[in-house]
């Protein structure tokens, strides 16, 4: 063993044994079967080094140096900062990665499960494991087998057949204190025929230095239609590691919208399998960053059956000397015939320090297929900017309009309102200042 | 209202108005002609306000104000309207939205309360008509995918919205065939009052036939070499510029 090997190995030990104290037992052997497969891959596994492709422009050693805590929220919960005006939901809160049941709705009836995942896992092993570990892969991802090897909640919702949604569910992530680490594990079941929107948020209540690591596994049965908002809005401090695992069955619609507002070190890894005919695939995102945040979205759409549809679309407006990634890949298999795949990842560079790394990539092999990609990187355009000005509009005004028609094709595929209207607020109060 | 003495512009560290004078009262309408590259462009973005033009001598007052001091979209504000030659598509920012936003910034410079939203869309309606702008093209984005001569209405569209003292029209009539020239025009000579002013800058006499100016200025080499009543264009189209050239050698 090479000596940059042993430091990479002791590191990695140190790491991991901040969790390993803390670990937890399923009395369910299945799910402890899932437990320990993953303990064991993951010492195997090698967290990545931006040697490997990967994970080139992302540099993580600043998160596996941490010395962390997992312990509740020692403070009163102040569901405050995380209030969307108008919002009607069904919210399951967690703090620290702990339930916290007197701020939450759980719901048990004939169409919905939203609960707790330690309570689902409990009490519905046979849904649970049918799903649970099945779609996110731990064997070759070390931070999916982190999370599964020590995740000790999350949320669980399960739409049975044909079951509507009347409201969407919102799971609240808050953390409180400094170095707080934790690894949330969700898994979202659309049933067949359901329908039902979910928004899983992460905020920051107090402290710096956090780190999260969360997986969600998200099933979308035939006929189903399913909608994921992923806010991003923990403090410029703490890190956040996110994979999202999602399985399409046929007929189904599946659509996801990444915003990202905060963070100091944010690693997105969505992939979407579609196996299933005549299925719609929508994944945008849209990133605001600045200082020096990294923001990293890594998107996989795997077509595996004919007559599907993807679109893809992420936007980012990056300020000061922040880094952004964006890596987009658009597998369509050679059976996949009569594919439409769309991509396209545009950004505007506020300042000369930002800079973005994007790449679309498209692996076909089928083909009789409709498919592109693009990627586009720009200034303000000051021509327009100008024109504004020209007709009486103050400039910093003009900078806005054109920041809120920027994002706007991201912004409509927001269905709830409410939460559209706040990101347009948060994008205002958020370029008031700096333009 | 608008006086211009001695302007001495340029751009890119080359020289490009080298004494211009100019006066244009209420009520009136000028229009400015002569050969590419005389400056005619130029001058428009001097008085809108662009950045990138170098002001080497001269002043400009506007009702009595310094032009030259004022940022573009005070300029706009002060009652400054330039219809653009090339109007640049913006993506993603509604028409109205855009026109709400200058009409309520224009009235906040002015003291004038926020524009209701009733009597704002009373007013849509009603200068959409006026240069035959579908309702559509109105809430559309700003120039995105219209057409040459729609660019165009759409500028005497926001003109119309915004009711400027002054008008400066560069090469509106470029691109246009005639029933959109005639729809511009209308709408310019809808627009005039006793209280605003126009001037037309245009390399071609044709849009003169339909906006009749009270005076004729032939800008050549940066300057105003020429002046004369309506019946100086119709000269300039018969004979082209180059007999002005040769008076001037000949001075």
């Amino acid at each position: 063993m090479d000596t940059i090997t042993k430091a990479t190995q002791s590191q990695k030990e140190k790491f991991l044994s901040q969790f390993k104290e803390n670990c937890c037992i399923d009395t369910n052997r299945d799910l402890q079967n899932i437990r320990e497969a993953a303990q064991a891959a993951l010492e195997k596994l090698n967290f990545p080094t931006t040697r490997d492709e990967y994970w080139k422009y992302t540099r993580i050693a600043p998160i596996l140096r941490g010395t962390y805590h997992q312990m509740p929220g020692s403070e009163p919960v102040d569901l405050g900062p995380t209030l969307i005006e108008n919002m009607d939901s069904y919210d399951l809160v967690f703090v620290n990665g702990y339930f916290s049941p007197e701020h939450s709705s759980r719901l048990e009836s004939e169409s919905w499960l939203v609960l707790p995942l330690s309570e689902a896992r409990n009490n519905y092993p046979e849904l649970i494991t049918k799903h649970y570990g099945q779609y996110a892969d731990y064997e070759k991802h070390a931070f999916t087998a982190l999370n599964t090897a020590y995740c000790q909640e999350g949320a669980c919702i399960l739409l049975k057949d044909n079951a509507q949604l009347d409201k969407p569910v919102r799971i609240i992530n808050l953390t409180q204190g400094d170095a707080i680490a934790y690894h949330p594990r969700n898994l979202l079941v659309f049933g067949k025929g359901s329908k039902g929107a979910v928004l899983l948020s992460y905020e920051t209540g107090s402290g710096n230095h956090a780190f999260t690591n969360a997986v969600s596994e998200i099933v979308v049965q035939e006929n189903a239609h399913a909608a994921l908002f992923l806010m991003q809005h923990k403090r410029d401090t703490n890190s956040h590691i996110e994979t999202t695992q999602v399985f399409q069955e046929k007929n189904s619609q599946f659509q996801a919208t990444t915003i990202t507002l905060k963070g100091k070190i944010v690693r997105n890894n969505l992939n979407v399998v579609v196996d299933g005919e005549n299925c719609l695939t929508r994944i945008n995102g849209i990133y605001l960053t600045r200082g020096k945040q990294h923001v990293d979205n890594h998107t996989m759409i795997d077509h595996r059956q004919p007559h599907c549809e993807s679109h893809e679309l992420y936007k980012g407006i990056m300020n000061e000397s922040s880094t952004g990634v964006f890596n987009g890949k658009v597998f369509v298999r050679q059976y996949a015939q009569k594919t439409n795949a769309f991509q396209s990842n545009q950004n505007i560079l506020l300042t000369d320090q930002a800079t973005i790394n994007s790449k679309p990539e498209l692996e076909i092999y089928a083909d009789d297929v409709k498919c592109s990609h693009g990627s586009t990187t720009g200034q303000f355009d000051e021509e327009a900017v100008f024109y504004l000005r020209s007709r009486g509009i103050g400039e910093a005004s003009a900078r806005k309009l054109m920041i809120n028609a920027f994002a706007a094709d991201v912004l409509e595929y927001i269905s709830i309102e409410p939460l559209r209207d706040r990101i347009e607020a948060y994008i205002e109060e958020r370029y008031e200042t700096v333009l | 209202m608008l006086n211009i003495k001695n302007l001495h512009a340029s751009v890119e560290g080359k020289q490009i108005l080298k004494g211009l004078d100019l006066q244009v009262e209420p009520g009136s309408v000028h229009a400015i002609m002569g050969p590419n590259g005389s400056g005619k462009s130029t001058l428009a973005s001097v008085l809108a306000g662009r950045e990138e033009y170098e002001i080497d001598e001269g002043e400009v007052s506007f009702l009595g104000k310094d032009l030259l001091d004022l940022s573009a979209e005070d300029r706009a504000r002060e009652g400054l309207f330039l219809a653009f030659q090339y109007p640049i598509e913006i993506p993603g920012v509604s028409n109205i939205n855009f026109l709400k936003t200058a009409l309520n910034e224009i009235r906040e410079y002015n003291g004038l309360p926020a524009m209701s939203a009733k009597d704002f869309l009373k007013r849509v309606k009603e200068k959409q008509a006026l240069v035959e702008l579908s309702g559509n093209l109105a809430r559309r984005s700003v120039n995105e995918g219209f057409s040459g001569g729609e660019k165009k209405r759409n500028e005497i569209f926001q003109m119309a919205m915004l009711e400027p003292k002054l008008s400066v029209l560069d090469e509106t009539d470029s691109g246009l065939d005639i029933d959109a020239l005639r729809i511009v025009a209308n709408g310019v000579n809808t627009l005039r009052s006793e209280d605003n002013a126009t001037v037309v800058i245009t390399h071609y006499q044709r849009l003169l036939d339909y906006i009749v100016p009270d005076f004729v200025h032939v800008l050549y080499q940066g300057r105003i070499v020429k002046s004369g009543p309506k019946e100086l264009a119709l000269e300039l189209e018969e004979k082209g510029y180059d007999w002005i050239k040769e008076e001037l050698e000949l001075a």
